[in-house]
């Protein structure tokens, strides 16, 4: 669906996207991770076709976005960072003016807004103006309104950010329903739990350029720990690291806590109570992909 | 396997289209906006045309004719130009910035000058809607002197986009809240709209800044406007004025054009 070779988008003197070799294939999740700036939305605006590439090759849906932006356009669903919805239009409305675009006839476009409102729970609000809604229910339509051309290539770009924990859980229930429908998804986020419930594969990209590449579990796997140790000192009682780091086979100081990365949480926290060592908070957890990018970059991924 | 249904449509066809959607908005907003784009200069008509105007001779000056009938043509361009102007600043700075609605059309297969086109067809539209109410109405007041009346809602309408054009550029290169469409608004149009021989004949203006009505649109516009009812326009001017009109709307599109693929193509 999407192959890119040395892809480089530059801004002046500035170089966003730094020279990435990416492939999705069709029906497949795949995901961007990284923090804030490392070039994922510059990288999804080039796949978008609203933005010329400044080097190498980049093909979507086997067609040249140079030559065929429209074209491409034309089969291609876009959720982006920010809604732009027309606020003043009621929620039919903003589907059906934007299916027309699409080139459907009217009696598509009246068929396909049902089915859409129904699909992102607005048919109640049908005739109501955007303006008013909540966030989660711009968001909804949105991503509703990407998907009134059928497309074949989603691209979401922080589907999520700024929304409650339960209007984020029904929108990642209907992400997974259309890519059981055989929709694929390309998908950016900086959060970490998003990637790892909805991504397939993904890249972590930091400073423009992938660093890593792989199926969550398999970057986890590759990068981090089974299990990690969280401690947390009192303010003023820090221990020093050193005290520590044997017990682990890495060692990671964040400003507020020591994480230990080890097979088995529970004994490493074994040993550090029998060092009469007093963590203010201890916690066990699994290894996420939170972790597998602070070990690549050496930062955190969302400050 | 899914198979996308969308495709592309021609580019006239897409800039309908967005015309399509703009009179989607239009159809739950139409009453305040004829208010201001229809009514409004009927307001003027009835003050000043009937109002003043029965304190002013018809003479050299209005060409023969009542006030009334002297400036019932050119305030009908005279809105047409306030209107597409203000129709060409908040709501395409809006598209770019606060709703950014124009993102969402350029991410469908429509091109950043297809919906250009789509914005000034969509003013030529409101233009010509505005301009017919006026003329109706102006048309039962008697302000009329013959079917030429017709002709003044197409000068209107050329003298609307010849401003709408370069405006439209103006706004696209605009990135702060807007602070620019005030001076716009205080240095260019008022001024325009009091001085290029709407109200009263350029040749009162001082030989030393008359020049500023000559550059004027507005001031073109005006005299097709009356050329058309009342006459007195030779063929030869009326050529230049058109020209003039034309050729500030094709600068105009051109840089609009060109601004628009800048901020909608990074």
């Amino acid at each position: 669906m999407v192959q890119a070779k040395a892809l480089t988008k530059r801004f002046g003197e500035f170089e966003a996207v730094r020279g990435i070799d990416v492939e999705v294939r069709r029906g497949e999740s795949f995901g961007f991770l990284g923090p804030n700036g490392a070039g994922k939305s510059s990288t999804m605006r080039m796949i978008a076709c609203v933005s010329p590439r400044s080097d190498g090759d980049l093909k979507v849906l086997g067609l040249d976005p140079e030559t065929d932006g429209p074209r491409i356009r034309a089969r291609l669903g876009v959720v982006p960072q920010q809604d732009n919805l027309d606020v003043e239009l009621s929620v039919r409305q903003n589907l059906q003016v934007y299916g027309r675009y699409f080139g459907l006839s009217r009696a598509q476009t009246r068929r396909k807004a049902d089915e859409l409102m129904e699909f992102a729970q607005l048919s109640d609000r049908a005739d109501d103006e955007v303006e008013p809604l909540s966030g989660g229910m711009k968001r909804r339509l949105t991503i509703a309104r990407s998907l009134v051309n059928e497309p074949e290539l989603l691209l979401l770009d922080e589907p999520t950010t700024g929304l409650d924990p339960q209007a984020r859980h029904l929108l990642w229930d209907r992400l997974f329903r259309l890519k059981a429908q055989g929709v694929t998804l390309i998908i950016t986020t900086h959060y970490m739990d998003e990637a790892e419930q909805l991504c397939d594969r993904l890249v972590v990209m930091d400073g423009g350029r992938i660093v890593a590449e792989g199926s969550p579990a398999a970057l986890i796997a590759r990068y981090s720990t089974r299990e990690v140790l969280e401690l947390r000192f009192p303010p003023g009682h820090e221990v020093p690291p050193e005290r520590l780091t044997d017990l682990a086979e890495r060692a990671e100081v964040l400003p507020d806590r020591i994480l230990l990365y080890t097979g088995s949480g529970e004994t490493a926290l074994e040993h550090v109570h029998a060092r009469e060592l007093r963590p203010l908070s201890t916690l066990v957890r699994r290894s996420t992909l939170e972790d597998v990018f602070l070990r690549l970059t050496g930062r955190t991924l969302v400050d | 396997m899914v198979v996308s249904t969308g495709q592309v449509v021609g580019s006239w066809r897409a800039a309908w289209l967005r015309v399509e959607g703009s009179w989607a908005w239009y159809r739950r907003y139409w009453k305040s906006n004829l208010y201001s784009s229809g009514l409004q200069p009927l307001l003027f008509l009835v003050a000043l045309g009937l109002g003043f105007g029965s304190q002013v001779q018809a003479g050299p000056a209005t060409g023969g004719v009542s006030y009334l009938e002297y400036i019932a043509p050119a305030l009908l361009v005279s809105a047409a130009m306030q209107s597409a102007v203000g129709e060409s600043t908040y709501p395409v700075l809006s598209g770019f910035k606060w709703q950014k609605d124009y993102l969402a059309v350029t991410a469908t297969p429509v091109t950043p000058g297809q919906l250009l086109g789509g914005h000034l067809l969509w003013v030529a539209l409101r233009l010509l809607l505005s301009a017919s109410v006026y003329a109706l109405i102006a048309l039962a007041f008697g302000a009329w002197l013959n079917a030429g009346a017709l002709l003044v809602i197409l000068v209107g309408i050329l003298t609307g986009l010849a401003c709408a054009a370069p405006v439209t550029a103006f706004a696209a290169t605009t990135y702060d809240e807007g602070v620019r469409f005030n001076a716009l608004f205080r240095f260019v149009v008022i001024p325009m709209s009091l001085f290029a021989g709407t109200f009263f004949p350029i040749g009162q203006i001082p030989i030393a800044l008359r020049w500023l009505a000559w550059i004027s649109p507005l001031w073109h516009g005006n005299e097709l406007a009356r050329g058309v009812t009342l006459g007195g326009v030779g063929p030869l001017a009326m050529a230049g004025h058109v020209a003039f009109l034309a050729a500030l709307l094709a600068v105009g599109v051109f840089f609009a054009r060109k601004y628009f693929y800048r901020r909608l193509v990074l």
